[in-house]
């Protein structure tokens, strides 16, 4: 089955890091990254930018309302994801434990609604 | 023999086998269809069919398998009806194998187990990991889980079938975690029947029958756990725990109804063979090295029958065993039921102390044993008022109206 885990990590706590926390948090996701990677398990990651850069849009009556910053507003941001194929829950709840984000924040896990063939 | 003799058969033939395999053969289902929605309503589909079936053509000679091969067909059909919401279509041939076996042989392979961790997965919302399993595993249905839980049918219904999308979109897997997960998942089984038994025991007068009933489907699960998981000394500690406190379940009423508290028990009325059961279990599962929560409370449970039955005061020892289990599972029930002990050894003053240190836990003021408790302490060192008032707590806070007279009869004793 297919999960995302979606990183949701306090982003105002990263800017505060010194240089070299910041270089260790780095390496800490490439290591995670590899380590999908060689389980063969990963099918897509990304970053997210900040939240200040985000945007959003909701229609209504057929007019686009268009407003500034995140849908929601809480103590963590959706920060990044990472797109898995595993054989079910239990083995997508033992990567999102390894994920860091995990350590630092919370790791959401869903499923991929699968379509029908 | 006449339709009427014919259908009367069918039905306790039918009635038997839901006794005796009902889980077995849910469970089964469930492995084929990895999905528990569309086994469950299989399986009674299947049953509908014997009913119809085996007035006319008699009982086979073997139902279970008789209504797995109805069942496996009952899960395509309605598989092929639900296709166009969500994916089933890979899985349908492999549902057609696998069953020739079950089929051959009457012993159907037993998976109660996997189904059992499939209810309390620790991704099911804690409080209807309980109610799914006496649903899925022992078939009861959601109006008799309602009445026991005291929750509406409906919302009980809903919640049940929540529970069991998640576990198909989720994709919960149907197994037994693996050796190193093993004890930490299978806490939340023990914990997930433990409730059910408590729930049952919230009615000790047994004038409930749901509820009472609702104790021996716990035991019955508890009793499954220890004996397909006998190396796992907390699941022996649970039934040992459950075996003490049913062992007492008629000392706590008198003929009348009455509540009797424990140190004012019949150490007679107390049912000997199921404690010498527990005591047999918990010794099997100290050998076993490693301690846990229902092993301690188990042993406690023992501690306050062997001191009834001899006399013989042993409240260090029980302080002891509550510190220990303080530790590892620590709650402010745990707390109170401490400092209950520690006014036997050190008097009642000492125990308000200890109490004093987690009343301001908020969990606390509604709950009823830490008000009553606090009475009878606050009774002995000579705060009438208080105790008074204390009282009024307990009493105000019990939903059994036997403990309430019980209460009240201590609140008007006081000067």
């Amino acid at each position: 089955m297919e999960y995302v885990l979606f990183a949701y990590v306090d982003e105002a706590g990263w800017p505060k890091l010194t240089k070299a926390e910041q270089e260790q948090g780095m390496a800490a996701y490439t290591a995670y990254y590899e380590a999908l990677t060689k389980a063969g398990v990963l099918k897509g990651s990304n970053r997210l930018q900040p939240t200040s850069a985000a945007t959003t849009v909701r229609s209504a009556n057929g007019k686009a309302q268009v407003l500034d910053g995140p849908y929601a507003d809480s103590k963590e941001q959706l920060g990044g994801y990472f797109l898995i194929d595993v054989a079910d829950l239990d083995a997508a709840i033992s990567w999102a434990a390894r994920c860091p984000a995990s350590m630092h924040g919370v790791v959401e896990v869903r499923p991929l609604w699968a379509m029908p063939a | 023999m006449s339709i009427g003799e014919g259908d009367q058969q069918a039905r306790s033939t039918a009635d038997a086998v839901a006794r005796r395999s009902y889980g077995r053969l849910v469970a089964f289902l469930v492995a084929r269809a990895r999905d528990v929605t569309v086994a469950e309503d299989a399986l009674s589909e299947a049953f509908a069919a014997a009913l119809a079936d085996w007035p006319l053509n008699d009982c086979p000679a073997n139902p279970e398998a008789w209504l797995l091969t109805v069942a496996r067909r009952k899960i395509i059909d309605i598989s092929r009806r639900r296709r166009s919401s969500e994916m089933v279509a890979p899985q349908l041939e492999l549902l057609t194998e696998g069953l020739d076996a079950a089929e051959a042989d009457a012993g159907i392979p037993d998976r109660r187990l996997a189904l059992m961790f499939v209810c309390a997965h620790p991704a099911i919302e804690t409080g209807i990991r309980a109610p799914l399993m006496l649903q899925v595993v022992l078939g009861l249905d959601a109006k008799t889980i309602a009445s026991a839980f005291l929750t509406s049918p409906a919302a009980m219904g809903k919640r049940l079938v929540r529970a069991k999308d998640k576990i198909r979109q989720a994709g919960i897997p149907f197994s037994v975690p693996e050796r190193e997960e093993l004890p930490g998942r299978l806490e939340t089984v023990l914990d997930a029947i433990y409730a059910a038994f408590t729930e049952g025991w919230a009615d000790p007068g047994g004038t409930d029958v749901a509820r009472r009933d609702l104790t021996g489907e716990a035991m019955f699960l508890a009793r499954l756990v220890a004996e397909l998981l006998p190396a796992e000394p907390e699941a022996l500690g649970l039934l040992a725990l459950m075996l003490h406190a049913e062992a007492r379940r008629r000392a706590r009423r008198e003929a009348y109804g009455e509540y009797v508290p424990l140190a004012e028990q019949d150490p007679a009325l107390w049912d000997a063979q199921m404690i010498a059961e527990a005591e047999v279990l918990l010794m099997r599962a100290s050998a076993l090295g490693s301690i846990g929560r229902y092993q301690l409370e188990a042993a406690l449970q023992s501690a306050h029958a062997d001191r009834c039955r001899t006399g013989r005061g042993n409240w260090s020892e029980v302080v002891q065993l509550y510190d220990a289990l303080l530790a590892l599972h620590g709650s402010p029930v745990v707390a109170i039921n401490r400092a209950v002990a520690i006014a036997e050894i050190r008097g009642a003053g000492a125990a308000l102390e200890a109490i004093e240190a987690v009343a301001a836990d908020v969990r606390l003021a509604e709950y009823q044993p830490y008000w009553a408790a606090r009475a009878e302490l606050l009774a002995k060192t000579g705060a009438n008022e208080e105790a008074r008032r204390a009282y009024g707590m307990a009493i105000g806070l019990e939903r059994d109206p036997a403990v309430r007279r019980f209460l009240q009869r201590r609140q008007s004793a006081l000067e």
